[in-house]
């Protein structure tokens, strides 16, 4: 008997068509795929063979891993995608990241309270390296700069902000726009600045200084010093961390004057 | 022509050498110097260290001039090194070691009118040798690393002309052979160009990834109230690894397929756009009327006061907090003394 649609004869019916379908469409992606698998393979034994001579090299030399990390973003490849990839893989370049993220990740929890989740590049440089101790390789602050990107992702707020010629670490989901950015970038030859010192450098309204400087300090990024003689300063303890008081204990409510 | 040149310095010395000729070899004492001076680059000019010296002594050392109008010597770096050595000089200026110091071997010329540096050529060639042979590794390191970058563009490029080809033959291509072309992909760290998703997403391997993740985190997320932080999730994960490690985009891969693998866990984004684990157990609206009640008998609440009562991070806190103003259980007070959340009053009274 024969039914419509249904029963041995119409699925081997179906997948023959589908067979047919596939083989004209797919040929030539099948080829290509095969090449790919191919040279997939050869570059693997070329990445070995370069990570037997070098891999030494990558862990020990902080100008080697930029020249490396350059080329490959000058070609359009990304080698601390995954730890599944190649390049994580042979070179090991993927476990020195990803594990500078996690002490990256640590010195900013521990130093929250203090900093209100900002802190320079210098500063978390120095503090990762304590925390690596003596026998570590050397981390450069590019290093830095490449991890902190990859850690974006999390979803944690990382950021980096330009203040006179280096850099700032945030690492919390604070929104911190142009306005917020700019007065930062003032504050950095002092460690603090004025109301009045953004009307003069920067020509904003009084509103306009009042609005950002209280957004910073809600955030814990600034603290007030109310006291100071000619009119109040707004201090940044990530631009003076040598300057800190007592410490409070990690995660306390940043509170305000610490003149 | 005292043209080129190595420059040396000791404790109680100032020594050139000629370059070409090694037997010609000039030194000043420390001590005869006064002062010196940095002359920076320009055009056209290499960077120089101007050395102010005492008036020479009678019984000095025959040198290359019998005599000069000048006072001072000028050492011009052509390739370069003025910095360092500049900091250098300063500080053996400083210092003044050669008032302690006994000088070591005694360099007297045989000869009239030449200076003889015997000790100093065996150390200079060696220094020249390991130069050599570092040079010689990072350049072949560096020409190595050019090799394989060429070959890796060559990848790049087969992999783009794969993916215009699936563009063409939209649908032809299998699904088997899209998670083939997706792993290559991961192999190299390149961004699928076809649907321009972020690296590996959807592959075996973060399919794997994910099952592991919740077995792995089923304990801490019990043992931390059923929600964590990715950025916690990826430090402890990472820690326990020790080797062979996940990067942040693994993790953040491997968690979106959490929920459609079914598995206990899922992945959250806040609208701040923080990003948590929750166990599927976890009600993180039912919490917020636990966080009113908590609230509510403190009369108000910042997210660190929070934070502590409750025995959480002060980020989860805050998530939690703007959750419940969000759904309206709480109303904010945002002074400059920080962000402090009361019962929502307008809702219950009203």
């Amino acid at each position: 008997m024969h039914r419509r649609g249904v029963g041995a004869g119409a699925i081997a019916r179906k997948k023959l068509t589908e067979a047919k379908y596939k083989e004209r469409g797919t040929v030539l992606a099948e080829d290509q795929l095969a090449q790919m698998s191919k040279q997939l393979e050869t570059f693997r034994t070329h990445l070995e063979a370069f990570a037997s001579k070098h891999k030494q090299e990558i862990r020990k030399s902080p100008e080697f891993r930029l020249q490396f990390q350059d080329m490959c973003a000058t070609i359009g490849v990304d080698p601390l995608a995954s730890g599944k990839g190649f390049w994580a893989e042979m070179l090991g370049v993927g476990d020195f990241y990803y594990e500078l993220g996690v002490q990256i990740i640590e010195v900013c929890l521990a130093l929250k309270h203090r900093n209100g989740g900002l802190i320079t590049l210098e500063e978390l440089q120095q503090q990762v390296l304590k925390g690596r101790g003596k026998f570590a390789q050397d981390v450069s602050q590019d290093d830095l700069l490449r991890a902190i990107k990859k850690l974006k992702v999390l979803g944690n707020g990382f950021g980096i902000i330009p203040v006179g010629g280096t850099f700032l670490v945030q690492s919390v989901p604070a929104e911190l726009n142009m306005d917020h950015t700019v007065v930062l970038q003032l504050a950095e030859k002092k460690g603090f600045v004025t109301v009045g010192e953004i009307r003069t450098s920067l020509k904003w309204e009084t509103e306009r200084a009042k609005q950002v400087l209280d957004h910073l300090l809600r955030e814990g990024m600034a603290w007030l010093d109310a006291q100071a003689p000619a009119e109040p300063q707004f201090w940044f303890p990530a631009l003076f961390p040598e300057l800190h008081g007592q410490d409070g204990a990690p995660e306390a409510a940043p509170g305000n004057a610490e003149p | 022509m005292l043209d080129c040149g190595v420059l040396l310095l000791s404790t109680h010395r100032l020594i050139w050498r000629d370059q070409k000729n090694h037997e010609c070899c000039i030194a000043v004492p420390l001590s005869q110097i006064v002062f010196i001076e940095e002359q920076a680059a320009g055009i056209g000019k290499s960077a120089k260290i101007v050395v102010h010296l005492h008036p020479a002594s009678s019984n000095k050392d025959p040198g290359p001039f019998q005599s000069s109008k000048y006072s001072y010597v000028k050492l011009s770096f052509k390739e370069h090194g003025q910095i360092e050595f500049y900091r250098r000089l300063s500080e053996e200026i400083t210092q003044r070691r050669w008032e302690s110091m006994p000088t070591g071997q005694a360099i007297r010329s045989p000869l009239p009118g030449r200076i003889r540096a015997v000790g100093i050529v065996g150390i200079e060639r060696k220094l020249e040798e390991k130069r050599k042979e570092t040079d010689k590794n990072i350049s072949e390191a560096f020409e190595d690393l050019s090799k394989l970058m060429e070959k890796a563009k060559e990848m790049v490029e087969l992999s783009k002309s794969i993916a215009n080809k699936i563009k063409e033959k939209q649908g032809d291509i299998t699904e088997d052979e899209t998670i083939r072309f997706k792993s290559y992909l991961l192999s190299m760290g390149i961004a699928n160009p076809v649907t321009r998703e972020t690296y590996g997403s959807g592959t075996q391997y973060h399919m794997q990834l994910a099952k592991q993740l919740a077995g792995i985190l089923q304990t801490p997320l019990e043992e931390r109230g059923g929600i964590m932080s990715l950025t916690e999730v990826y430090c402890l994960v990472n820690r326990a690894r020790g080797l062979e490690l996940l990067s942040p985009e693994d993790l953040v891969n491997a968690c979106k397929m959490l929920e459609s693998l079914k598995l206990p866990l899922r992945l959250r984004i806040f609208d701040s756009g923080v990003m948590v684990i929750e166990l599927q157990s976890h009600n993180e609206e039912e919490m917020v009327a636990a966080a009113l009640e908590t609230v509510s008998e403190k009369g108000s609440l910042t997210a660190d006061e929070f934070a502590k009562l409750v025995g959480m991070s002060v980020l989860l806190a805050k998530e939690r907090l703007l959750l419940a103003e969000k759904m309206g259980h709480l109303c904010r007070d945002d002074s400059v003394e920080g962000l402090r959340f009361y019962p929502n009053l307008f809702l219950t009274q009203s």
